[in-house]
């Protein structure tokens, strides 16, 4: 089995206009760098784009609003970002905010072949308009759909080239649930073995979920808030 | 005086208790963790991945892999753990974690809570707030008593969307501590040196003041 492609030009290039697209990350940690410069190069139009934040204003998602790649969001925090504000109070951008917790079970159903489920978030706000609401155990919750996704798009720390991954710290976040969510994964990763190498105990994405993987190059991994105490 | 932000956070941290799991918001909810008391085992949550979150790192320490909700750069303490997002509101929504702070722009007198939209101008997203707020069975919430403009944040009824309803039962503000009961603020600590006309006049929602009422101790 060998999933290897050999770049992000590559993995990405039958994106085609008006896709819709998982992105993992959170902030600006665990998203797929380079990806992300490679559908940029790439110039496709008209995306609907599943992350849970839209980047910042020079780097991650914020880098495709800025050349006007994305048709629409669905995020659940979307700060720090200016230009994005500046697109979505304007109309340019389409934007759907979804409960963070939603947002991550939508993805992860998707993977488990389960196309709906109840959840407490959003009772009784804006976010319940037009949802079935369902008592369980005397506490309201509301119908949530799992995402359809044709791409899903990850960052790993470690992968084979069977496609088997292994996140590193909290950039861990999104990565695995969107990685079983996509018609087709692609998954860049900082360091690429041969099959064998990693040790099965540790894998957190079996293979069987990722169609192409390669080994991403000069990773910035941008840090958003750096915050150090004194010694 | 009325409190300051960090006092807010002192008050705040009383109602931890040894072996709790803690989620902490962004803003003044963050400040509560620097007033651990000594010796007390508390497990901060960080809802995107991780359990156990230790004090910000040293400059050699930094790691662009290792952030907080509030994408800070963090450490992790012996007996940490890492998972994805969809764990992490397991946790919540399943009740895990003891104490949930968080702040707000409203509060209603019902224990409606408003903290992630303001139309036409400020559009930032509700990140995890909707999900802690409807599943937590112990919020509190920590904010200033009024908004930059003068106005309460205590009211009848909120005004801007809403991020859960009737979903919270304390509040601590720089003027006191209020428990929400019966479509009322009730306040049960006042800050020291500040005056019940004061909390009056920046209460918009129904006030009770509590047959009990007491100085606040830090």
């Amino acid at each position: 089995m060998n999933k290897t492609v050999p770049n992000a030009d590559e993995a990405v290039k039958d994106i085609p206009d008006n896709a819709t697209i998982m992105l993992g990350g959170f902030g600006l940690c665990g998203i797929p760098e380079n990806c992300i410069a490679a559908l940029i190069r790439k110039g496709v139009k008209g995306l609907t784009c599943i992350s849970n934040n839209a980047g910042v204003d020079d780097f991650g998602i914020g880098l495709m609003l800025k050349t006007r790649q994305v048709k629409k969001m669905i995020s659940s925090y979307v700060g720090e970002n200016a230009e994005f504000e500046r697109q979505l109070l304007s109309g340019e951008l389409e934007v759907e905010l979804i409960p963070q917790g939603t947002l991550a079970t939508r993805c992860m159903m998707a993977g488990y072949g389960i196309p709906a489920f109840y959840t407490p978030a959003g009772v009784g706000t804006e976010v319940a308009e037009g949802k079935e609401v369902r008592v369980f155990n005397g506490k309201e919750y509301l119908l949530e759909h799992a995402f359809e996704a044709d791409f899903a798009i990850v960052k790993a720390w470690k992968g084979d080239k069977a496609g088997n991954l292994i996140y590193r710290g909290t950039a861990r976040n999104f990565n695995p649930l969107m990685a079983m969510a996509g018609k087709i994964t692609i998954a860049e990763v900082e360091i690429l073995v041969e099959v064998g190498e990693l040790d099965p105990n540790e894998i957190h994405t079996p293979g069987i979920f990722v169609n192409r993987i390669f080994q991403g190059e000069k990773y910035e991994k941008r840090i958003e808030q750096r915050t150090v105490r004194k010694a | 005086m009325a409190l300051t932000k960090e006092q807010i956070a002192q008050r705040i941290a009383r109602e931890l208790r040894d072996g709790f799991y803690v989620n902490l918001g962004i803003g003044i909810p963050t400040l509560v963790a620097n007033y651990i008391p000594p010796g007390m085992n508390v497990v901060l949550q960080s809802e995107n991945g991780l359990l156990g979150m230790g004090p910000f790192p040293l400059e050699h320490e930094v790691d662009p892999d290792i952030i907080n909700a509030g994408k800070q750069t963090i450490t992790t303490l012996p007996g940490s753990s890492f998972f994805d997002s969809a764990m992490s509101f397991g946790m919540i929504r399943s009740q895990r974690i003891d104490l949930t702070v968080l702040g707000a722009m409203e509060v209603s007198e019902e224990g409606d809570i408003a903290n992630w939209k303001i139309p036409g101008k400020m559009v930032k997203g509700m990140g995890g707030a909707m999900d802690l707020v409807a599943s937590a069975k112990n919020i509190v919430v920590a904010m200033m008593q009024t908004n930059p403009k003068g106005e309460s944040k205590l009211l009848p009824r909120c005004t801007l969307p809403l991020t859960g309803k009737r979903c919270i039962r304390k509040v601590v503000t720089e003027l006191g501590y209020y428990e929400i009961k019966d479509g009322a603020f009730h306040l049960i600590e006042i800050a020291p040196g500040v005056t019940v006309d004061e909390v009056k006049a920046k209460t918009a929602g129904k006030l009770v003041i509590s047959d009990s009422l007491r100085e606040m101790q830090l």
